[in-house]
């Protein structure tokens, strides 16, 4: 359906006619009221395109892909030693969860990086607190914190085995150690970014040092907490792929070491894609907890 | 209870803390200086208990520093300033907590326990009550002004602070929230130092207007008008047009 302004019934289009001239076409049509203009109807955006919702067509091209994929295994273009195939590696996902031995390793890996995590959080956190409320912290902890971090964690692992051994220990200090730097810097950039006029107004108001602290400085950094949050995240992950492929005995990463040395390319997949969940979980938890952390941000839109 | 001590008024800049007990603020021989210039410079004031006094200047005369002093915000002077212990600001910008509720920006920094039901009779007093739950991105411009406003009621002032609080506000609003910090005045009975640079507002509301400049009180104006004032009156005319001619003279003997 469409609703034309044009006005109906024969007529000549006839461009001059916009123009002031148009009394002399007159006598042919007659002249409506002023110029007569040539109207075209904007059609609402809703009629335009109908047919097939966004969110089926979005998933049409990875399951394009996928088809493909599958196609190229059972012709033997792709051989399962170079990449399994599709149906291959769902059958061998649900083998491994059956013997209980990916739910073991998922375990085991999950264990690692909530250790991990929890104490970088606190180590990265309580440095960014020192630093950012006080100067003399400041002086103290920025420097050597800015020095350690330009150097590249993974590159500790061999200096964390003589350490720590190959058991938990050193697993747990290099996520630990990838976990803390963003965090620190996130944490140490929002309580130093916190509105001064803000922090004036509760001066103002009467507020302790430590009033001001908990009711201005500390949500006023949260934002940016929430942000080392989630880079912490995905380099939590990144520094578990690394420790559990270097003298692990248990873990997904144990899993595909084992696998490479069988050239079990399915279940390296499924390890995989066990891998990507895991990530996009994490994601999910930290933008479930901006959500109801950061609700009176003006610019938030995500309800 | 306006100032702690009562005492003869001695005539000598030393006797620091000497003050009368019908001054809700006394200031004295007040320096600041920023980088070796002095924005204030040997300033004098002094507010009676319930008096509204507004601050008139150009930008950039000190009319802010003054009012940040009093507030206690800034303490890098010299000179004898002696205020109530209770006091509150309102600045321009409303400068409420974006993550608290609106009730929990105005119960923000009072000691003790305080219930809410504090909050949303100082909400009330504004006309605000209705918005008591919301967040502060969510408030007008007015409204998020009102709310300040009662976060500075809810303290029981004796001396009230308000810089430029009129200031963001579109002309209509102005015109409601000038009104409606008359009736807060009138019902409180509280102290108040309004800086402005809005000439008509100075005489719409206050009992007494001061023009800065220099870093002193260049010029001081009484305004004996029945309330409330009414801005077609010829003595309001008369009062207005004296005091900006007052601030057009100094800037043109400045420009000299």
């Amino acid at each position: 359906m469409s609703i034309s302004h044009a006005p109906p019934g024969p007529r000549e289009p006839d461009i001059s006619e916009i123009s002031k001239q148009g009394t002399q076409h007159g006598s042919q049509q007659g002249p409506r009221q002023g110029a007569d203009l040539d109207l075209t109807p904007i059609a609402p955006a809703s009629s335009r395109r109908t047919r097939v919702p966004r969110s089926l067509r979005r998933t049409t091209g990875p399951l394009l892909l996928l088809a493909l994929w599958q196609l190229l295994s059972t012709t033997g273009v792709l051989t399962p030693d170079v990449l399994a195939s599709p149906g291959r590696i769902a059958q061998v996902g649900w083998d491994l969860i059956a013997d209980g031995s990916l739910p073991g390793a998922i375990g085991t890996s999950l264990r690692r990086v909530a250790g991990g995590l929890l104490l970088g959080t606190v180590i990265g956190v309580g440095l960014a607190l020192a630093s950012g409320l006080f100067r003399v912290g400041e002086d103290l902890v920025d420097a050597p914190v800015q020095m350690l971090r330009t150097v590249p964690f993974v590159g500790l692992i061999p200096l964390f085995i003589i350490w720590f051994g190959i058991g938990e220990a050193p697993k747990i200090a290099i996520i630990t150690l990838g976990v803390t730097f963003p965090l620190y810097l996130n944490v140490y950039a929002g309580i130093r970014g916190v509105d001064a006029q803000l922090i004036e107004a509760g001066e103002s108001l009467g507020l302790s040092r430590w009033g001001l602290v908990r009711h201005v400085v500390l949500p006023g950094a949260l934002p940016g907490a929430l942000t080392g949050l989630r880079y912490s995240l995905g380099i939590a992950w990144l520094a578990l792929v690394f420790a559990e492929q270097v003298n692990a005995d248990s873990g997904i990463g144990f899993l595909m070491v084992q696998a490479r040395d069988f050239l079990r390319t399915d279940v390296i997949v499924v390890c995989l894609i066990v891998y990507a969940f895991l990530g996009l979980l994490a994601d999910f938890v930290v933008r479930t907890l901006e959500r109801l952390l950061l609700q009176w941000r003006p610019t938030f839109t995500g309800r | 209870m306006a100032t702690d001590v009562h005492r003869p008024v001695i005539p000598s800049p030393e006797a620091t803390g000497a003050v009368g007990s019908a001054q809700a603020v006394h200031v004295e021989g007040l320096t600041r200086s920023f980088d070796g210039r002095a924005v204030i410079d040997d300033l004098r004031l002094d507010v009676r208990p319930g008096e509204f006094v507004a601050l008139l200047g150009r930008s950039g005369c000190g009319k802010s520093t003054l009012l940040r002093i009093l507030a206690g915000l800034d303490r890098d002077i010299r000179g004898t300033v002696l205020v109530p212990r209770r006091k509150a600001v309102a600045f321009q910008a409303p400068r409420l907590m974006p993550w608290k509720k609106v009730w929990r920006n105005v119960l923000l920094g009072l000691p003790g326990k305080p219930q809410r039901a504090v909050a949303d009779q100082a909400l009330e007093e504004v006309g605000l009550s209705h918005r008591s739950d919301a967040w502060p991105k969510t408030l007008s411009g007015g409204e998020a002004q009102r709310a300040s406003l009662a976060r500075a009621l809810v303290r029981e002032p004796d001396l009230l602070l308000l810089d430029e609080p009129f200031g963001a506000l579109d002309a209509l609003t102005r015109i409601k929230a000038q009104r409606l910090v008359g009736e807060l005045w009138q019902r409180r009975g509280c102290a108040v130092l309004l800086v402005t640079h809005d000439v008509e507002e100075a005489v719409l509301l206050a009992d007494r207007v001061l023009v800065m400049d220099d870093g002193v009180i260049a010029h001081e104006q009484t305004v004996d008008l029945d309330r409330p004032r009414d801005i077609t009156d010829p003595r309001f005319a008369e009062l207005r047009a004296g005091l900006l001619e007052r601030l057009g003279v100094d800037t043109a003997a400045e420009a000299a």
